[in-house]
């Protein structure tokens, strides 16, 4: 039985320390969908998921309101689209008008899986997929779209990024009048997940079962209170703060998946405890490296900080979940976090450091402006080295890079939101392209062969 | 089913009285109940077993937010098995 005292920290955490579930994702499987057309395929879609997604904004708030915590988003995730229509690519854009319609009928913010897998290579109808994806992106609202172009086990698809690199540039271009926000949903990983419940990146991977439910749990807010009642810890002592923490955040999430699963007629999928910032003050992870003793973010020592606090969550997690999943541990996305965005204005952090933080935490380089005449080689040459982190580490990571039409380094782009607003950040000028433009694949680390 | 109220603010008369006639008219059984004052800090926290509660428990944690605000104070009610999933191993 729990005492008095854990009943009032539970409430604290709700009430001043931001704690909430931060999504339920009901992963649905479309394969079922295919028919002979792209048109009645795109209206199965539709159909299929308004009807298994019916009751999931309903359900997230009776659960939210049962158990005293909020639940902040409702999303799906569907089986990649470039899958659904390998016989009609050059139509694809049918299957995501129906997607984006299905969300505004659902009442949701984003619906992810607008999505390809290339990792080894591009099938003909993957690359006339991908040349939709920037239109899509422009005409929708809703709809998030991912690409995997690497893997531990396959390598790096080198066609493919280069086509990434394009394929943002071009998402900005098409939605200039709103800061190039096409390129804010759009998302380019190395060892994609099949059960990621974060957007922009979700999508369902076809080895999961019909319709499942993963939830993700956050709270850095809670993370950097519990570290502020100990401010003369060593690290140690500090490691085993954060992970007993991440423990009852993760429980919570446990709880809600499992409930929210029964109700919603879904299998319960993973619970994915990533410290995912919001704007709002206080719940940020830049904020907890700095209570953990780096004056600002971005600093020598940043890097190990984050190591300490990316392990220790994904230990308490762990523990807490009968299925952990998705890509738990820290995000650090520059927009939607304050501590990251007051560093990127006082220049105290770089690309090249996050780069390096994105080698000890979960995910890569997310939701970073950079000036809008990049080249597009440029950018496949940092989703490359994205890639090659992600490849050689076993690990999953990603780029969503956002080269703002029109603005360069000392202005800033704003989606409001909870996409938030980011400064535009400066990148090396020197040229990539001759690397890029070689094409072929990076072979997989010898390490891949395991057999 | 059982509920955990917590009610927390300025310590004032009458809180208990109002909450538990609150509670009972709805058809709830207090079971348990404790409570501490921390200088002017008022902090009660009741166990009740809602099994024969006519609404829903989000509704009825709605009716509690509500009445919390006429009183002046803030209260929550909640399932008790959020406090055991994230409390107990």
């Amino acid at each position: 039985m729990f005492s008095n005292k854990e009943v009032l920290e539970t409430i604290a955490m709700v009430e001043k320390e931001h704690l909430d579930i931060r999504t339920i994702t009901m992963g649905i499987s479309l394969l079922g969908c295919i028919r002979d057309s792209a048109e009645e395929t795109a209206r199965k879609v539709y159909d299929l998921v308004c009807k298994k997604a019916e009751n999931i904004v309903k359900t997230a708030s009776d659960l939210s309101a049962e158990y005293g915590i909020p639940i902040v988003n409702k999303r799906v995730s569907v089986t990649p689209v470039s899958l659904l229509c390998a016989a009609f690519p050059e139509k694809a854009p049918l299957i995501g008008k129906a997607l984006d319609d299905a969300a505004a009928t659902l009442g949701i913010d984003f619906l992810g899986g607008y999505s390809a897998l290339v990792h080894k290579a591009t099938a003909d109808y993957e690359r006339k997929f991908i040349e939709t994806i920037p239109e899509v992106l422009a005409s929708t609202s809703r709809l998030c779209s991912s690409v995997n172009v690497g893997s531990t086990k396959s390598g790096i698809n080198m066609e493919a990024v280069k086509m990434l690199g394009e394929t943002f540039k071009q998402a900005a271009l098409l939605t200039k009048d709103k800061d190039g926000i096409g390129a804010a949903k759009l998302v380019a990983f190395c060892n994609a997940v099949e059960d990621n419940p974060f957007m922009a990146g979700a999508f369902h991977g076809v080895g999961e079962a019909d319709t499942v439910i993963n939830v993700g749990v956050s709270g850095p807010g809670v993370v950097k209170h519990a570290l502020e009642q100990i401010p003369d810890a060593d690290l140690t002592e500090a490691a085993e703060m954060i992970k007993r923490t991440a423990f009852k955040i993760t429980r919570a999430g446990q709880l809600v998946a499992k409930e929210a699963a029964k109700r919603l007629n879904g299998q319960f999928g993973i619970v994915d405890l990533s410290l995912a910032p919001t704007p709002a003050m206080g719940d940020s992870v830049a904020m907890i490296l700095e209570e953990l003793g780096v004056e600002v973010v971005g600093g020598h020592g940043t890097t190990a900080a984050l190591a300490m606090l990316n392990d220790a969550v994904n230990k308490g997690g762990v523990m807490a979940s009968s299925r952990v999943g998705g890509r738990s541990g820290a995000c650090i996305p520059v927009a939607e976090e304050i501590g990251m965005i007051k560093a990127a204005e006082k220049g105290a952090i770089t690309l090249d450091k996050l780069e390096a933080m994105t080698c000890v935490c979960s995910v890569g380089l997310d939701m970073i402006a950079i000036p809008g005449d990049t080249p597009a080689t440029t950018i496949a040459a940092m989703i490359a080295d994205e890639a090659a982190i992600g490849m050689i580490n076993n690990k999953t990571t990603a780029v969503r890079i956002i080269p703002a039409p029109g603005k360069t380094v000392g202005d800033e782009v704003s989606f409001g939101g909870l996409l938030g607003r980011a400064p535009i950040m400066p990148v090396h000028a020197c040229d990539s392209s001759r690397l890029i433009n070689r094409g072929g694949n990076i072979p997989a680390p010898i390490h891949s062969f395991k057999n | 089913m059982r509920a955990v109220v917590t009610v927390t603010g300025k310590d004032k008369k009458g809180i208990i009285a109002k909450v538990s006639t609150f509670l009972s008219e709805k058809g709830a059984n207090i079971e348990d109940i404790s409570q501490t004052v921390l200088g002017e800090y008022f902090a009660m926290i009741m166990i009740a077993d809602i099994s024969s509660v006519k609404e829903e428990l989000s509704t009825l944690a709605a009716q509690c937010a509500e009445l919390g605000k006429q009183i002046g104070m803030s209260i929550y009610l909640q399932h008790e098995d959020i406090f055991n999933a994230m409390h107990t191993v």
